[in-house]
């Protein structure tokens, strides 16, 4: 995984739950279903308009609500590379790590950059730079026990290769 | 070196004397549950790693909730393998549809005891904190791992502890001191930290009061919400009192607050935040098209015997579909044989099996566009119930039957006292 990734910003506000990136009323179908409906009671046209590399770039809260990993799965469906937000719910980052979603913590960054703009990530540095604009808004680069996961593709992949998640060691 | 009842739970649990705030551990499960929504997705992601067996098939448990009964033959369809997955997997147990909600089942049948960790595929998992447990939500691909190796990692939360003093009124029900602290500190206001609530008033709360505010505690964004326990919480599990974590007196909380219960009056949430609470009694006219009385949050007996106190001789308005689903087949069966069950049919209510349906927006009373509903449940969201055009005004039972009543949002002494 890059820890460098750059593409065009969608924005979005404060608050927006799973019930909005992952409906109820879809909650057992096929992610081929399940991603059409992203967003679509704040934007019908997200789903798509949204082409893969883009980058979401959020309020605070983002993704408060259900467990359901459908909610970042989604996003990673529609090709979303990664999420900026003010704060993420807790449930919602935990599983955006698990599944392998790059995501960052950058308070101010959805003040910094407009819907259409191009955006760059700095995982590693926990930076995310309007590019349009030439400005950085620094925020703070996830723990490295989460970054682990994130760079080997998630949770289950530390699973199939033998790693367990936090504990720094090698298991064989 | 002090810790609070989240540390000391994640200290043992990782197998270390201390832990503090901040610090990443591995901790083994005491108690994993999957819901119907995920659980076939669970089975088959650790037979996709080649997994067969189960860590533990004695520390998990299946519920079917989420669709019952199914509403589709797709659903049905689902709720079969799960079945079949559970037999293959020797599931240590399992509530098939009609049992009840998981969140209301497993404290009921005695699963949980203080000082346990325990995950679920479900947010309203912080529940089982009303026991003394940490618990918390987790997705599909966490529960995987956890029911492949017995652990999982977690940050240590940092704690806010909420101090509860005086008593509630008459009407005011415990999930008005929850939308009272949401609206406090907010939907955010506990993000990744835990919420431990103390002090003489959180004594007097009984251990359906004590579900409501840890079930509501995710609403706040905590990771879990615990009542460390006392003989109230010894009382309910027919045990004599045992070892359980409880708070040094030293601890150190991120914040520390402090409720007079005797101050508060019926409080709602307005659309479409659990945090934008006001007094009933000033929540504008504000016309319903339904009442629902039920889920994890409120769906117990005491919330069911409530919201009958203020239905006694009434009758529900015209035009409002008030909907009661008993959180458990035996929740139901109480409330058949003490006649609250009767007299909330009398007042014109549509019983629904125990289970989620309406609440999380999958089926069996949802709200159409421009339609607006009370609900005893968790979360107003656009789209929780229905319709991303519907409206949801979060209250308590008594001001759900209230309002059912006036057909309009109410404070429920309006009604009863009126």
């Amino acid at each position: 995984m890059d820890e460098v990734i750059r593409g065009e910003v969608w924005v979005f506000g404060d608050d927006i739950s799973t019930d909005l990136l992952s409906p109820g009323a879809y909650a057992v179908d096929p992610v081929e279903v399940r991603k059409l409906h992203v967003l679509e009671a704040l934007d019908p046209n997200f789903a798509s308009s949204v082409r893969p590399g883009d980058l979401l770039v959020v309020g605070s809260n983002f993704g408060c609500g259900s467990s359901r990993e459908t909610a970042p799965e989604n996003l990673a469906a529609l090709g979303i590379a990664c999420v900026v937000a003010d704060s993420f719910a807790r449930i919602f980052l935990r599983n955006a790590v698990a599944i392998g979603l790059p995501v960052l913590v950058c308070p101010g960054a959805r003040d910094a950059i407009a819907t259409g703009e191009v955006g760059e990530v700095d995982l590693a540095a926990g930076t995310f730079r309007n590019v349009d604009r030439d400005t950085v808004v620094v925020g703070e680069p996830l723990p490295d026990e989460m970054r682990e996961i994130l760079a080997a593709g998630g949770i289950l992949a530390t699973l199939r290769g033998g790693v367990e998640p936090g504990s720094g060691v090698e298991s064989d | 070196m002090s810790m609070t009842v989240a540390e000391k739970i994640l200290a043992r649990a990782s197998g270390r004397d201390a832990v503090r705030a901040g610090e990443f551990v591995v901790a083994d499960i005491d108690l994993a549950m999957i819901h119907d929504i995920f659980a076939v997705r669970v089975f088959e992601t650790l037979l996709e790693l080649g997994i067969e067996k189960l860590f533990d098939p004695a520390k998990v448990v299946v519920v079917v909730d989420h669709f019952v009964p199914a509403p589709t033959a797709a659903i049905a369809d689902l709720h079969h393998r799960i079945r079949e997955y559970v037999e293959r997997f020797g599931v240590g147990t399992f509530y098939d549809a009609g049992e009840g909600i998981s969140h209301q089942l497993l404290p009921e049948r005695g699963h949980i005891r203080p000082g346990m960790l325990v995950i679920g595929t479900d947010s309203h998992t912080t529940t089982y904190g009303a026991l003394g447990a940490a618990a918390a939500g987790v997705g599909t691909s966490d529960m995987v791992f956890a029911l492949a190796t017995g652990r999982l990692w977690f940050r240590v939360p940092e704690t806010i502890r909420y101090e509860l003093v005086g008593e509630l009124g008459p009407w005011v029900a415990w999930k008005d001191v929850i939308l009272a602290i949401a609206g406090e500190i907010g939907t955010d206001g506990a993000q990744y930290r835990a919420l431990e609530f103390g002090g003489p008033g959180a004594a007097t709360a009984p251990v359906s009061g004590r579900l409501t505010l840890a079930n509501m505690a995710v609403e706040l964004g905590a990771k879990f919400g615990i009542f460390p326990a006392d003989e109230t919480t010894w009382a309910y599990l027919g045990a004599p009192p045992g070892e359980a974590p409880v708070p040094d007196a030293d601890a150190t909380y991120t914040a520390v607050h402090h409720l007079d219960l005797g101050t508060l009056g019926p409080q709602v949430a307005l659309p479409h935040d659990v945090d934008r609470v006001v007094p009933a009694a000033g929540a504008g006219d504000l016309p319903i098209d339904q009442a629902f009385l039920g889920s994890c949050t409120n769906g117990r007996l005491d919330d069911l015997e409530a919201a009958a106190a203020v239905l006694r001789g009434r009758h529900v308005a015209p035009g409002v579909r008030f909907l009661v689903a008993p959180a458990s087949r035996k929740v139901m069966e109480e409330a058949l044989a003490s006649g609250v069950l009767a007299t909330l049919v009398e007042a014109g209510a549509t019983v629904l099996p125990p289970g989620c349906g309406p609440c999380f927006g999958g089926h069996g009373g949802l709200l159409g566009p421009g339609e607006r509903g009370i609900s005893a449940s968790n979360r107003n969201f656009p789209g929780r119930m229905g319709s991303t055009e519907a409206e949801i005004v979060l209250a308590s039972p008594a001001t759900v039957a209230a309002s059912a009543v006036a057909g309009r949002v109410v404070d429920p002494r309006e009604v009863v006292d009126g």
